[in-house]
């Protein structure tokens, strides 16, 4: 029975969607979507400036403004990077984890949020373990929210970190970003894509730059209606296949925390999903490998692909400290008035 | 008891075939008399309402609300909740049994009738089918029924074992009473201990929230289904509560074709709104079933239209602030709807969708009456209980969530536009509500 073979009889004009349910504080980044073409650019460019100034002046930009860094999961990277971005600009930060703090008793996010507010902090880097969580914590605390990763929803800054790392190598040069920056370029996202937020971030960045992207992975990880989540995705389940068009290939690690009771049968795949040395060199010897991180080394990636002269890894890692940097800044010096994208 | 003559208003009473000017004498707690205008004896002592330009109908049953009495009365009481009932034009609402502790005893049932709990309208409830709704023991539904009993439900939760749920179909068709399943399959829909918190599809995936899939409510119909057939002798009455997919209400159409009492309900919120309504993670959006594709959305709404759909029921569950102002998936399903369900459904079927105003209320009235089967309740024929609605058809006005009656206000449709204002409730004929205006 197909529930859509009825055709539709009358002319029935049912209650419109809404747009937008709040005006978010212009200085916070809770998805990739929120940002113009221009806005990116801008960050970007800002974040080149930044790297390049000198530490003691940079140091002014925001000094004494006060950032809290409030982290419901585990994170190096994002956590150090946004933190080292934070202090680089001047600013004092306070971390809050939930393993060493009164989320433990029982505070709510809201709650959590709102006493951030009252000690002063000027916005909110949020990192949680649900999706959507950044929306509320805006919308209850009005400060900027920098999403740090929600849930298997997004992870922005993992996003214009990729996408800092993949123009260096693709398109040495572009300042100004346009529909057709990445025209012509492939980026396939390999793996975890069910649960993962850096594939969903750069899902609705890279198409709107001209890239093409290929989201390949087992059926387990990766369901038919991935490609239906915006323009420019598709799904190839066959990574030989898919490598062979890409010049920019992203692996993702395993989310086991977040499999929820489904068994994935890992040596099947590794056979068809591990990036190994081989099959790099047979299928896309040229491409550039990107990671998010964490590593699990053997299961997405062997050491020789990590450690590899095509891997730019640990090149994300340092584009992180610049990009947070951009976005911390333009989360302070937004205006509160102004309109936004 | 006093008597209460309307005077001058617009009668509509499908069941009993009225659609003109009439005035309506209410006495002792029924109808007495109905007349031309004008022609109604005087009574000594009664009051008059002018229903000039009004128009009366039977009063509105909502077969499916959650009062969240006895355990819950943070999030409504029966006292608040018949309240917006009757703010809302329903003169009877059918309680489900998911309060703290169960209804699944005669003791539950008759203390949520008692009259210190303050019903401002008649409450029916509807007991569980299983001890405490875990779908492994039935329940005595003699006991339950004569203890005031409607139908048997463990709604909230499905009857999920093939067994358990063919013996309840057979025992409450033994004692007269429908069962309401709550059509889930949880094994679908609670993976590894995590709960899908919307529909499954590509805005679920956009979100990045575990997603509902469809066959989880219409595989459980489907089966329910297969075990009223295999019943049939027994007559026993599946009731599919808040019907939200395609598949589940064309096989509830199947099953009727082939003669089986199968009867299904769609709430407001399922015929109007879809899954892109969650927005940005609203958790005002957020229900069970929840809200789905347009595709079947637009299913509901030809159903209703189609007369498949029995009844318009809101599903009507209060949630306190603070357990909606949560993690989208952290957050309790459910949302309220007596107060609007009445002025969505003639904004949207009657004015937009042009449904006969009179079939509409017979969604909200007569065919509810006739499925739990209320005895003199959905018409207004001469005896039947004095209860009524008066309200002003052409009056268009807008829902203000923090002005409700009940003592939550998750609502989705604050701010909305309603068509049709309620200027009277009378509950067995007491005034339950009167508008201000």
């Amino acid at each position: 029975m197909n529930p859509t073979a009825t055709p539709a009889r009358r002319q029935l004009h049912p209650p419109p969607v809404p747009a937008s349910p709040f005006p978010y504080h212009p200085g916070s980044l809770l998805s990739a979507q929120d940002l113009t073409l221009d806005g990116v650019s801008h960050i970007l460019a800002r974040a080149t400036v930044l790297e390049s100034q000198d530490p003691l002046a940079r140091c002014r930009i925001l000094a004494k403004r006060r950032v809290a860094l409030l982290f419901y999961e585990s994170s190096t990277r994002t956590r150090t990077s946004f933190e080292l971005a934070a202090k680089g600009l001047g600013a004092d930060t306070t971390l809050v984890s939930s393993l060493s703090s009164s989320i433990e008793k029982g505070e709510t996010l809201k709650d959590t949020g709102l006493t951030l507010r009252a000690l002063g902090a000027e916005a909110i880097i949020l990192r949680h373990n649900s999706s959507g969580a950044a929306w509320l914590l805006e919308s209850e605390t009005r400060l900027p929210v920098l999403n740090a990763g929600d849930g298997m929803h997004e992870h922005p800054t993992q996003a214009l970190l990729d996408l800092r790392t993949m123009l260096a190598h693709l398109r040495p040069g572009t300042e100004t970003l346009t529909p057709e920056t990445l025209a012509g370029v492939t980026v396939t996202i390999v793996g975890d894509i069910l649960h993962s937020r850096v594939a969903r971030s750069n899902m609705v960045l890279l198409p709107r730059l001209g890239a093409r992207v290929l989201l390949c992975g087992p059926k387990e990880l990766l369901p038919e209606l991935a490609a239906q989540a915006g323009p420019g995705i598709a799904v190839e389940r066959d990574f030989n296949a898919a490598l062979h068009q890409s010049q920019a290939v992203m692996m993702l690690r395993i989310q086991a925390e977040r499999l929820a009771g489904q068994q994935l049968d890992l040596e099947e795949y590794k056979a068809n999903y591990q990036l190994h040395g081989p099959r790099l060199a047979a299928h896309a010897p040229t491409a550039i490998v990107l990671h998010p991180g964490p590593i699990i080394r053997g299961l997405e990636v062997t050491a020789g692909v990590a450690d590899g002269p095509q891997s730019v890894i640990l090149e994300q890692v340092r584009n992180g400290v610049a990009i947070r940097m951009a976005v911390v800044e333009r989360a302070l010096t937004a205006s509160q008035q102004g309109g936004r994208a | 008891m006093t008597a209460l003559v309307i005077r001058g208003g617009h009668l509509i009473d499908p069941a009993a075939g009225i659609d003109s000017l009439k005035d309506v004498l209410l006495k002792d707690g029924r109808v007495a008399e109905i007349a031309a205008p004008g022609k109604l004896k005087p009574a000594d002592g009664a009051e008059v309402l002018d229903a000039t330009g009004l128009t009366v109908a039977p009063g509105l049953i909502d077969m499916h609300v959650h009062l969240r009495e006895p355990g819950q009365g943070y999030k409504e009481t029966i006292a608040t909740g018949t309240a917006a009932a009757a703010a809302g034009g329903f003169t009877s609402a059918a309680a489900m049994p998911n309060t703290a502790p169960v209804n699944d005893s005669p003791e539950v049932t008759r203390w949520m009738l008692a009259p210190e709990r303050g019903a401002v309208i008649r409450v029916f409830p509807i007991a569980a089918a299983t001890r405490g709704s875990k779908g492994e023991t039935i329940n005595d539904f003699a006991a339950l029924k004569s203890a005031g009993a409607v139908a048997v439900s463990d709604d909230g939760l499905p009857i999920l074992k093939d067994s358990v749920m063919r013996e309840t179909l057979a025992a409450a068709a033994r004692v007269g009473l429908s069962v309401i399943q709550h059509a889930e399959d949880t094994r679908l829909t609670q993976v590894g201990g995590k709960n899908a918190s919307m529909n499954l599809g590509p805005t679920s995936f956009r979100l990045g929230l575990r997603g509902w899939p469809n066959e989880a409510e219409s595989g459980i119909v489907e089966r329910d289904i297969r075990l009223v057939s295999e019943l049939r002798d027994a007559r026993a009455h599946l009731h599919v509560a808040h019907t939200s997919t395609a598949a589940a209400l064309n096989a509830v159409r199947q099953a009727r074709r082939n003669g089986l009492r199968v009867t299904c309900e769609v709430a407001p919120h399922h015929f109007l709104l879809t899954d892109e309504h969650v927005g940005f993670y609203d958790t005002n959006a957020k229900m069970c079933p929840p809200l789905r594709a347009a595709a079947d959305r637009d299913a509901m709404i030809e159903a209703i239209l189609d007369g498949v759909v029995d009844a318009i029921a809101t599903d009507h569950a209060p949630h306190a602030v603070h357990e909606k102002e949560v993690e989208f998936e952290n957050a309790p399903n459910g949302i309220t709807g007596l107060e609007t369900a009445f002025g969505l459904c003639l904004h949207w079927l009657h004015k937009e969708w042009k449904m006969p105003l009179g079939r509409v209320l017979s969604l909200l009235s007569a065919q509810p009456a006739a499925l739990l089967n209320l005895k003199g309740r959905g018409t207004l024929a001469v005896g039947s209980f004095a209860d009524v609605v008066i309200f002003d058809p052409r009056a268009e006005w807008t829902y203000n969530a923090r002005q409700t009656k009940s003592k939550s206000r998750n609502t989705p449709f604050d701010g909305w536009k309603m068509q049709g204002k309620v200027r009277w409730t009378i509950s067995e004929g007491r005034i339950a509500y009167k508008s201000e205006v």
